[in-house]
């Protein structure tokens, strides 16, 4: 057994980014309205403790165990999630969703997100064992299913926010095994074509460019012009499946271009976060002085806004360390990709990077409007175990791979 | 996957650079959030967390001429509720209605108020007594957008005595607040809805002063005291009037529940008005914090119309009154001295044309100087006179006598008295039709009948203008400059005369029962004819005394009281209560 050489600077920011984020939490408690974040922080530190220690456990398996039990992790997952369907439980204004694992009246967690670092791991193990990077649509066929069935079972509950982020992990983790970007525009292409479809002179901007990039590109006959189709198609099909969203989902995409349709309920949340942020100035109103956080102006305070929060009381200023520290935390995700010792590893390494990148720039963008509200966590900083438990096994897994690659120092000193 | 190093660095140069790309994007987003906008995110934020109170400013107060109090502030208490809806202001006040008496319509109303002004606390009492704070206070807790404030009260301590003059206050109503006039002012606020309180609202008004209360998101306040500085009320400067206060408290009371008319008192030197009263009068403390509805009701519907101030609203023909002003446009014109007789002796009437025309005494007063047809305020003498002065220069005399104008006396709605315009015969001719009219109106016009009728104000400022050189002063309430106008070309020796004939009135006239022992008053009744009711005149008098160097003059005019005499009764007794002089028992001569 090799010693782990840990990764200090990956370890220490995300230890910076926990103690951070523990303190927001605790600031989000402290209101002048009763809440139920009041005590949060006191779990919230208990989560921390707990999620070391799974980190520490976890940097002390090897990558190539992590590569062996992709597979049953994942066939795990996929059970679980096609379980929460029938048993699944609500939370929060999204209460007719099933994201919640409940037994006998708890809730355990969200499965959620121990399907994110699944389809890392799995979809790692599949564009890992291939000698050459899909160049055609038939070749995706594999890393399709393998992100597919989670993600359908995800967005059945339904649960947007995660779906987003699976999306963002199969897209960056094919561009990380070597897919060539035009191919990927072409896959996300009928993607953009459904949300394009509600203005007609848009959409046809996008189709003749789409058109030009596949005459430039030159993919399989059958392919571009199933691509084509496929984007004809979403056209069509925008408005149906705009019919067939949860009312809650369709007002919260409504809400996001243009909160003002809705000022007192839905684009409240957005409002009053923009206000809270940009009142806060360069330095903020100080810790544990926001007055929207403290006068509950604020929504979720403690979850999916805590980074409001720290644009209230800490200004520009926090909100820029804090961003530093995720910026470096994600850079240095990509270091370890580079540096790993086998494109598994270099794989994970990268896909973790991207579903902290997505969680990150959702969230974060989510707080200034620029994201529509999904209920993203913000890694490290929100409020709630089975997130926290998720994103420091991320910390383990790369700090495994980190150990174990070419720039980390590899100790060849047996314990 | 192709996992040749270069490739991998080329990758991850892509990957880092557009991680970098992604996090300056952010942090500039926010750039403009918290920086380029921030005055505007924060002016928000505070209009989230903030609640002006307004902090209500104590009215002027208002001084008589002795530095007695008309108008004060006392310690009163408002209750208003901070809400976030209209449903949960209804809501709480229902709850609330459990503790105090609160009806339906008072709910509704305050729900009206708060969408008018959903960021300030909605006035659900604006006087609450003392019980019904206290009670409020100890269930503060239940109610958390309730707020208690201690508000200066408006307070006559005189009540109905002085309420024809200082008028009241009340909240400024909705139709008001779309007025120039109340431009600034907000729903809630008290303003002068009548009298001095209106005529001098910008004076009386002060500086309304604000704090801040706390509340989080559901309006709730949740913290009283220290959430930004407050901005002190600031209380307005006292208001001086000419008023007597003890002269005002004995008119009201001579007056006393039946007697229904005006009067008023002036200083003729200055103009500045002594008494004011309109009977019956209204309690001016009732308005205080709303005036309950049957009261409000019962006093609109009084036909004694307590709320028409009969000093200076109501018009009534000015009868014998006016004689005086015949004579003085003679007088003027040079036609007549004082002791000039008419062609023909009153015999108890006048035949003119194929009317024939009553003097007040069917006895007849035989042949009279002028003098003496003021003291008998013969009929006949002054047909004769009003015929020799002749329509155009009657009316046009009449006008620059002020027939046709407002005194201006500082108080609101005052009437314009009705008099013939400058061309008097195009004035008969729309009124009548041409043929429809004679020279006969000319006769009624100079006994101070036919197509006359001036305010009891008005006529008091004619008055002055006899006491005194001729110039009429402008009447004043609140102490200012004296303005003068005059109105009467005439020699002292005439005015003299003039005088000495209305003293004559007093000693052996028609007044005789108004004589004060000591003091020679002078004045002129009236018993004016008018349409409303042919049975009841109204009965008129005005005067002043001393004769020879006047302090005072009074005007008295009683709604359907009968005859001048009674009105001189009432007159002769408020200047003797001005004056000091010991009363003395009225020889009640011919009636």
């Amino acid at each position: 057994m090799r010693r782990v050489v840990v990764d200090y600077p990956l370890v220490i920011c995300a230890l910076l980014l926990s103690v951070y984020g523990v303190a927001m939490v605790y600031s989000a408690g402290q209101t002048d309205v009763p809440t139920v974040a009041t005590h949060a922080w006191t779990a919230q530190i208990r989560w921390v403790i707990l999620s070391i220690g799974l980190a520490y456990g976890v940097s002390r398996a090897s990558v190539r165990f992590f590569e062996w039990s992709a597979l049953p992790i994942y066939i795990v997952t996929c059970l679980l999630l096609l379980g929460l369907l029938k048993f699944g439980g609500g939370a929060g204004d999204a209460a007719s969703s099933k994201s919640w694992l409940v037994i006998a009246g708890h809730r355990l967690g969200q499965p959620a997100e121990l399907a994110k670092v699944a389809v890392i791991l799995m979809l790692a193990r599949e564009l890992g064992a291939r000698r050459e990077a899909p160049r055609s649509l038939l070749e995706l066929w594999k890393p399709a299913v393998v992100v597919g069935i989670p993600w359908i079972l995800i967005m059945l509950q339904p649960d947007l926010g995660s779906g987003m982020v699976f999306i963002g992990i199969f897209f960056a983790m094919l561009f990380w095994s070597g897919v060539p970007l035009p191919l990927l525009i072409l896959i996300a292409s009928p993607a953009v074509s459904l949300v394009l479809a509600f203005n007609t002179s848009l959409w046809g901007a996008w189709f003749l460019a789409l058109l030009a990039l596949v005459l430039w590109y030159r993919p399989y006959m059958w392919e571009g012009v199933t691509l084509m189709l496929a984007n004809v198609f979403m056209g069509v099909l925008a408005p149906i499946l705009w019919e067939r969203l949860a009312p809650y989902q369709r007002h919260r995409l409504q809400v996001f271009l243009d909160p003002s349709i809705d000022p007192r309920n839905s684009g409240w949340h957005v409002i009053q976060s923009q206000v809270a942020i940009g009142s806060g100035g360069w330095i903020g109103k100080g810790f544990l002085n926001g007055t929207q956080k403290r006068l509950a102006f604020l929504p979720e305070q403690h979850t999916d806004f805590i980074f409001a929060v720290v644009g209230e009381e800490l200004g520009l200023l926090g909100v820029t360390i804090a961003l530093s520290l995720f910026l470096f935390l994600v850079l240095r995700a990509v270091r370890t990709a580079s540096n790993a010792n086998d494109s598994f590893g270099s794989l994970v390494a990268f896909g973790l990077a991207a579903s902290w990148l997505v969680h990150v720039s959702v969230n974060v963008g989510m707080t200034l409007n620029l994201m529509p509200i999904t209920g993203i966590p913000l890694p490290f900083f929100s409020y709630g175990g089975s997130f926290m438990l998720a994103c420091w096994l991320s910390i383990g897994i790369m700090m495994r791979i980190s150990s174990e690659g070419r720039g980390g120092r590899v100790g060849e000193l047996a314990i | 996957m192709s996992f040749h190093p270069n490739e991998i660095a080329r990758r991850a140069r892509i990957a880092s650079w557009a991680l970098v790309g992604i996090f300056v994007l952010l942090i500039s987003a926010f750039f403009k959030t918290q920086v380029v906008n921030y005055a505007k995110y924060s002016q928000q934020s505070e209009t989230n967390r903030l609640r002006e109170v307004p902090l209500p400013a104590p009215r002027g107060i208002i001084y008589d001429r002795n530095n007695q109090v008309i108008a004060e502030n006392v310690p009163g208490y408002t209750v208003s509720i901070l809400a976030s809806s209209s449903d949960s202001l209804r809501a709480a006040l229902t709850r609330l209605s459990a503790i105090i008496p609160l009806p339906a319509e008072q709910i509704d109303l305050a729900v009206r108020r708060y969408l008018r002004a959903r960021n300030r606390p909605t006035a659900i009492l604006s006087d609450a007594s003392f019980d019904v704070v206290s009670v409020l206070e100890e269930r503060r807790i239940d109610f958390p957008g309730l707020i208690i404030q201690s508000a200066p009260k408006r307070y006559y301590p005189d009540g109905a005595a002085v309420a024809s003059f200082v008028g009241y206050v009340g909240e400024v109503t909705e139709s008001e607040l779309t007025m120039p006039r109340y431009q600034g002012y907000k729903t809630g606020q008290q303003v002068g809805k009548n009298g001095l309180e209106r005529e001098y609202e910008s004076r009386l008004r002060g500086r309304e002063g604000v704090r801040f209360v706390e509340v989080d998101a559901l309006g709730r306040v949740v913290r009283e005291a220290g959430a930004r500085d407050e901005v002190p009320a600031q209380a307005a400067d006292p208001l001086y009037t000419n008023i007597d206060l003890p002269l005002q408290r004995f008119t009201a009371q001579i007056f006393g529940d039946s007697l229904q008319g005006g009067a008023i008192a002036i200083d003729p030197k200055t103009g500045g008005v002594l008494a004011l009263y309109s009977a019956p009068s209204y309690n001016p403390n009732s308005f205080i914090g709303g005036i309950p509805p049957e009261l409000w009701k019962s006093l609109n519907s009084d036909p004694r119309r307590p709320l028409f101030n009969k000093v200076t609203q109501g018009r009534y023909p000015p009868g014998s009154t006016w004689k005086l002003a015949t004579a003085a446009i003679a007088l003027e014109r040079g036609l007549v001295t004082l002791d000039d007789h008419m062609p023909t002796p009153c015999t108890g009437g006048y035949q003119f044309g194929n009317r024939y025309f009553r003097c007040w005494d069917p006895k007849g007063h035989g042949s009279l100087t002028l003098a003496g047809a003021i003291e008998k305020s013969c009929d006949v003498y002054f047909y004769q006179l009003g015929l020799k002065i002749g329509l155009s220069s009657l009316v046009g005399g009449g006008i620059k006598l002020g027939a046709r104008d407002k005194t201006g006396i500082d108080l609101p709605d005052e009437s314009r008295p009705t008099f013939p315009y400058a061309d008097a015969v195009n004035y008969y001719n729309r009124k009548y039709g041409p043929r429809g009219w004679s020279q006969a109106v000319l006769l009624n016009l100079s006994i101070g009948q036919g197509e006359n009728s001036q305010t009891v104000v008005n006529m008091a400022r004619f008055y002055t203008a006899l006491a005194t050189d001729g110039s009429a002063a402008k009447p004043e309430i609140v102490k200012d400059k004296p303005q003068r106008a005059q109105i009467l070309q005439l020699a002292p020796d005439q005015l003299a005369g003039l005088r000495a004939a209305l003293a004559g009135v007093i000693t052996h006239g028609t007044a005789g029962s108004a004589a004060i022992q000591g003091v020679v008053l002078a004045g002129k009744t009236g018993t004016a004819q008018n349409a409303q009711d042919p049975l009841h005149h109204h009965a008129w008098f005005v005067g002043f005394a001393p004769a020879g160097d006047p302090k005072i003059v009074v005007a008295v005019m009683l709604e359907f009281g009968g005859h001048g005499t009674r009105a001189a009764r009432i007159a002769s007794k408020i200047i003797e209560s001005y004056l000091k002089v010991a009363p003395t028992t009225f020889i009640n001569t011919e009636g």
